[in-house]
């Protein structure tokens, strides 16, 4: 902190700036100026809100998405499908059981077992050559997607939020004044908040298991130089099979997260493939911080864009990853080479 | 050796088949089906291709004499998806006729292209934009179902005098289907009295709808639906968690059974929203519940909808009418088509969902239903009849000229006026 503020004087400035503007957008009640400029202050903090969550939902699909790159340079186009496929089997053992815990449960073990049998049959074969197993995971993504029509069929699926956790919750935040000197506080839904937590614990338990774990120095070491750490006496083979299967099956979760406040269906496996691929591309590729960021960046812009500027909102991701493709190839946050 | 025998052999056979089955084909009667069995709407495509099979059943696949043979384009709701499809099947199957598509752009989208190719007939399946047969009609494009503003017919002044909404915002799909169901409303709510405060158009596809749905106005008696398919069924999700409780009014692919069948509950806050659409899931008319014992015993209960979708009551019906026809004529295209194409615009359909006739754009004008979501004795939703609104023609029975001045259903078009002449 005290070295980058150190080091871009002027940055640091900016973002002091904006981050007091943000906080002073967030807490203060809005002058008429600004409404009549910006609309209500209900909506800004909702797309605010919504676009942190959304983000957070982002995330889950493409840190696994990230990290299994960053080891093994294999760009897994199969990942939306993993992702549909978890959402379906949550879906399914939280109609069965009625309980939404256990959905994430199984649906992360199914799906990272089933990454494991991608990993050790089919990605173990052709180690090393990555255009091959770019396409073989286009293949099995295809192959996915029909198996799973043939299965569940084209309806819309939903997986029932908890009663616990349904509904909309007041936040110690004003979003207007009534005339008769009542505060109006936002309302907004539980369980996009509750995912939005478990997101961001999710992002530093995995944040700490690779900088203060044994296991995480070696994903690192992996990272880094793949054949020096296999030279050293380390299973890579088992690494491999481990990031791979966390990586599914974080992919299955953000399957159930998805399907609580969105919908499955067909086609949302390549939706997902695309939003993961657009926020590694921002992100930095193989950089799990370079996710987080990545899908926030994301997910604003979606949500801002749908509010404020709905007609070129599809365009706006687009746009950010242009930009960023343009001025730093490797990602906001990724390395270099 | 006796593998390799058998291997050649087999070889053999096939190039023999190969070389008769042209043979065989010349008498088929190729179709073409294009339906949306990809993206956001592919529910509604399933539905298409089994109202076309209820026909093809019923006609026990022959037309004309003629067996009939069906190859399958996928669309996903983009126009362009939709003409690659098309092309497919005209360029390379060489099919006769095409039956299809299903979504509003992708119909003036074919319709384009049916224009630089007069030898192939094109029937529309369900779109519903109504710039594809008012704007530059194409000779050799018909369509058997009604426009979107024609679905419309008799559901504002219901809202208005029945319900009591003076003020309604609309949030809809940002796309021509859309734009002619919102023009439709429009005529006739502003006509009766009512305002349209504000519009909001997303992109088809939105899955997260949480800030549009943060920015609809708390000031306005009821907010019209116009969104279908997935992103219907995650708008209800986001609005019930919201804590949304407005009055809403539902566009048709809103209150159609591929919303009100899709899986979890959101669906059940539709219950008591007024609609319109081509057809009323409980209308007691003796074709109309044939037709739906039909869907029913054509599938077994888990591989389709409770009753059918529209869009399976519109690809049937284009299918009923060409394989009349070509009853009528005997199978015979060999006139560039020309007898089958004069059947097409003369034929009186006597629909499950009443008679369509076709005017001389080749539009259909038939008959429209306001309804009401309600919950039936199994616990599925329907919409059950309000009115019956009879011969709806394209201009809304409104004078063509001054119908014509309005313009062509656009975000903020039309404007909302008391009167239009």
């Amino acid at each position: 902190m005290q070295r980058f503020i150190e080091r871009h004087p002027v940055w640091s400035l900016v973002i002091l700036i904006a981050a007091v503007f943000l906080l002073w957008l967030i807490l203060a009640e809005w002058p008429r100026g600004l409404v009549a400029f910006a609309g209500r202050k209900k909506v800004f903090l909702n797309a605010l809100l919504n676009g942190i969550t959304l983000g957070g939902l982002y995330f889950l699909v493409a840190s696994g998405f990230t990290l299994i790159f960053g080891l093994m340079r294999n760009v897994n186009l199969a990942h939306g499908s993993l992702y549909l496929f978890g959402g379906y089997i949550g879906y399914t053992v939280a109609t069965a059981s009625n309980s939404w815990i256990l959905s994430f449960i199984v649906a992360f073990i199914a799906m990272a077992v089933l990454g494991m049998l991608l990993q050790v049959l089919v990605f173990r074969r052709m180690e090393g050559e990555e255009l091959r197993q770019t396409l073989v995971t286009i293949g099995i993504s295809i192959v996915l997607a029909d198996i799973l029509l043939w299965i569940w069929g084209g309806d819309f699926y939903q997986i029932e939020t908890p009663d616990w956790l349904f509904g909309a919750i007041k936040l110690p935040i004003i979003t207007a004044v009534k005339s008769s000197g009542d505060a109006v506080y936002m309302k907004y839904p539980l369980v996009r908040l509750v995912i939005l937590a478990a997101s961001i614990v999710i992002g530093v338990a995995m944040w700490l298991a690779l900088n203060k774990t044994k296991i995480g120095m070696m994903i690192r070491a992996g990272v880094d130089d793949r054949d020096m750490l296999s030279a050293t006496g380390i299973r890579i083979q088992l690494v491999f099979v481990l990031v791979f299967a966390f990586g599914a099956g974080l992919a299955g979760v953000a399957g159930v997260v998805g399907g609580t406040f969105q919908s499955l269906a067909p086609g949302e496996d390549t939706r997902f493939l695309l939003a993961s691929l657009v926020v590694v591309i921002v992100g930095g590729m193989g950089s799990i911080p370079g996710a987080a960021l990545g899908a926030l960046l994301i997910g604003l812009s979606e949500q801002f864009g749908s509010v404020y500027m709905p007609t070129y909102a599809v365009v706006l991701t687009f746009l950010i990853m242009v930009l960023v493709l343009a001025f730093r190839p490797q990602g906001l946050l990724g390395s270099r080479g | 050796m006796i593998k390799r025998l058998l291997c050649s052999g087999a070889a053999g056979l096939l190039f023999l088949v190969a070389l008769v089955l042209p043979g065989f084909a010349a008498d088929k009667l190729k179709i073409g089906l294009v339906a949306t069995l990809e993206g956001t709407y592919t529910v509604l495509g399933e539905d298409g291709v089994r109202g076309f099979e209820v026909a093809l059943k019923q006609f026990k696949s022959m037309a004309g004499g003629r067996e009939i043979e069906v190859i399958t384009g996928a669309s996903d709701a983009s126009p362009d998806s939709a003409v690659r499809a098309v092309r497919k099947l005209v360029e390379q199957d060489k099919v006769d006729f095409i039956i299809g598509p299903l979504s509003g752009s992708e119909g003036i989208a074919v319709k384009n292209y049916s224009r630089d190719h007069p030898n192939v007939t094109f029937i529309n399946g369900s779109s519903g934009a109504q710039e594809t047969t008012f704007v530059d009609p194409s000779d050799n494009f018909f369509r058997f179902n009604m426009d979107g503003a024609q679905w419309m017919a008799g559901l504002g002044k219901y809202v208005y005098d029945k319900k009591g909404y003076k003020t309604v915002a609309t949030i809809g799909e940002d796309y021509s289907f859309i734009y002619t169901q919102v023009f439709g409303f429009a005529l006739e709510y502003c006509q009766a009295g009512g305002q349209i405060t504000e519009r909001f158009w997303v992109p088809l596809g939105t899955k997260d709808f949480a800030s549009i749905i943060a920015k609809l106005p708390d000031d306005v008696d009821a907010i019209y639906l116009g969104l279908g398919g997935g992103d219907a069924v995650n708008f209800l999700n986001q609005y019930l968690q919201a804590g949304g409780d407005a009055k809403l009014i539902g566009g048709t692919i809103m209150i159609d059974q591929t919303v009100l069948s899709s899986k979890g509950k959101a669906k059940e806050v539709l219950t008591g929203t007024p609609g319109a659409g081509p057809q009323a899931d409980t209308w007691d008319n003796e074709k109309w519940q044939a037709f739906v014992k039909a869907y029913q015993d054509a599938f077994p209960a888990d591989k389709r909808f409770p009753v059918p979708s529209l869009v399976a009551t519109s690809y049937y019906n284009a299918a009923v009418a060409a394989f009349t026809v070509l009853n009528d004529i005997g199978g015979d295209l060999s006139d560039g088509q020309k007898k089958f194409r004069e059947g097409l615009a003369k034929i009186e359909l006597d629909a499950p969902n009443g008679k369509i006739t076709l005017d001389n754009n080749r539009q259909a004008i038939g008959t429209n239903f306001v309804t009401e979501v309600t919950k039936d004795e199994n616990g599925n939703l329907v919409n059950s009849l309000i009115e019956i609104v009879p011969d709806v023609n394209q201009t809304l029975g409104m004078d063509p000229a001054v119908f014509k001045k309005i313009g062509i259903p656009a975000r903020e078009v039309p404007v909302c006026q008391a009167s239009y002449n």
